[in-house]
């Protein structure tokens, strides 16, 4: 392999400023859209624990149609196709008057697809709560609605931490799709300077890196998370 | 004396015959091709008319075309009887590694040849030579680049052209509010859609546009040339032999004119006859023997 390595191309200006703007952009649109996927995710996840036949048969299909489509797929629709299906009003609104349209879109498609496997998550959470608790609540005369804001959801959330983080971690990935609708995040900003100086080998590692450096530094809060909102004699005390 | 006069000799003919056959020793490229019976070209899907693919599946072209011509010259030249060619589909980022790491030997795509990649790989001569124009809807007002003052533009991630027009965009202080489209479908159906008021890509991928798309009569491409896109064949760097022989068959379709016959086959139902200044690119790159 005779390939030519020039790390020169990381520094020279204006390549390295279009970096540190990538940094940024991946960091916003992660956690904006982790904010609309945490709290729908976490709605839906109720939702699919709930008695009501009707909430829950929403939740479970707002859960089949989100994570059945390919995210890159999703990105287009919401893109390329909702504005043309919407009355033109709204539509030429989306495509013409929304500033930074790019930017929310991602951020609406990447949090909406997210909070379909986080509600699955924060399900499997309170579904592994032994009825008892839930049963002993009610015979303590607790509302169904305090026994979750009492018993289920603060011991499912903590059973569910290490999944969470997951989910978090995935989303700083997944966020590199929202530059097929032109956010220029950190894997545009790489693969645009390796079109631009064909050392494509280079931007991509510095990309690796930079993710790594993001996500490393995201476990590790969550382990502060973790470890500060144990409860004793649980498993997530072993993640220590 | 004698004698060590005609060990000399000696010597002296086993050292330049030595030389002789360490200049007709295959290397890089050739040798691949000649140990593996297989050329590899690297190639698009819709960058039309110049490499993509037809009705049949079958990778066509104007530079498809004439890296066949090449793959022809390469055969005569290691005298092989069958030399099985294989075609790869490359994008902007993948073409760099696949072509270092030998999996592609060479690309026949609309890949514009400048300096800076220079440091990385070869090119062949200019094969075509476009540049920046402005590809708007009919009766938008939009003439030339000063009057997308405020206007919102799709430019490709990572292409000479968004180099160009973000560069005007400063110096004539235009405050062009950009949408940073992924590849050139994209950028179509942003543009196609209304979401920005004009594309700006090469004028010859922008004629190709129009002739696709459903209501050609809509569009238009305005605006004087912005830049200065020369098309070539890449072929990997610090590979004289193997370069030769593609430049050699170029110069020669260029000296003999046959090159009109292909550029009429595939050029001219999108960009019109040859031009003049293309004639000429043409004629100053047809190297004599």
């Amino acid at each position: 392999m005779r390939y030519s390595w020039h790390w020169s191309v990381l520094t020279i200006e204006p390549h390295f400023g279009w970096i540190v703007s990538g940094v940024q952009w991946t960091i916003l649109v992660s956690l904006a859209s982790w904010s609309i996927a945490f709290t729908l995710g976490s709605v839906l996840g109720v939702a699919r624990t709930v008695r009501s036949p009707a909430v829950r048969a929403f939740a479970g299909a707002y859960v089949e149609v989100f994570r059945n489509v390919p995210l890159l797929v999703q990105m287009f629709l919401w893109y390329f196709v909702l504005p043309e299906l919407l009355p033109e009003r709204w539509g030429t609104w989306l495509k013409r008057e929304l500033p930074d349209a790019e930017f929310w879109t991602a951020v609406v498609c990447l949090g909406l697809y997210t909070a379909c496997r986080v509600c699955e998550t924060v399900r499997s959470g309170i579904g592994s709560i032994s009825r008892g608790q839930a049963y002993a609540g009610l015979a303590t005369g607790l509302t169904p609605f305090q026994v979750y804001r009492h018993i289920l959801l603060p011991v499912g959330y903590r059973i569910i931490l290490p999944a969470l983080t997951t989910e978090f971690l995935s989303i700083f990935k997944n966020s590199s799709l929202a530059l097929t609708i032109g956010v220029l995040e950190l894997t545009g900003q790489t693969r645009r300077i390796a079109e631009y100086t064909f050392q494509p080998i280079e931007m991509f590692l510095t990309a690796t890196v930079l993710y790594g450096l993001m996500t490393l530094t995201v476990t590790g809060l969550m382990r502060i998370v973790e470890s500060r909102t144990q409860l004793p004699g649980m498993i997530t005390v072993a993640a220590r | 004396m004698r004698r060590i006069m005609v060990l000399a000799a000696a010597a002296l003919f086993a050292a330049l015959s030595g030389q002789v056959a360490a200049a007709d020793e295959l290397y890089g490229t050739l040798k691949k091709i000649k140990d593996s019976g297989r050329i590899v070209i690297g190639r698009s899907e819709n960058s039309i008319p110049f490499s993509f693919t037809d009705a049949s599946g079958k990778p066509v072209g104007y530079s498809i075309d004439l890296c066949s011509r090449i793959v022809e010259a390469v055969k005569a030249e290691l005298k092989m009887d069958k030399l099985e060619v294989q075609y790869v589909t490359i994008m902007g980022t993948t073409l760099i590694p696949l072509l270092v790491n030998g999996t592609v030997d060479m690309s026949c795509s609309t890949t514009t040849n400048n300096l800076t990649r220079q440091k990385q790989v070869d090119f062949l001569y200019t094969m075509y030579v476009t540049g920046n124009q402005l590809l708007v809807r009919k009766g938008s007002g939009i003439r030339e680049v000063e009057d997308l003052k405020g206007k919102r533009v799709a430019v490709n991630q990572g292409t000479t052209n968004e180099k160009i027009i973000k560069a005007l965009d400063k110096q004539l202080n235009l405050g062009i509010r950009f949408l940073d489209t992924e590849d050139q479908p994209r950028g179509w159906l942003a543009f196609e859609s209304g979401r920005v008021d004009c594309y700006v890509t090469d004028a010859i991928v922008e004629h190709g546009l129009i002739a696709k798309s459903a209501t050609p009569e809509k569009y238009e491409v305005v605006g004087r040339l912005l830049s200065f896109d020369p098309y070539a064949i890449v072929v990997r760097r610090d590979d004289s032999a193997f370069r030769l022989i593609g430049n050699r068959v170029l110069a020669d379709l260029f000296r003999s004119g046959e090159i009109e016959q292909i550029y009429d086959k595939w050029l001219k139902p999108i960009a019109g006859p040859l031009s003049e200044p293309l004639r000429t690119v043409f004629a100053t790159q047809a190297m004599p023997y």
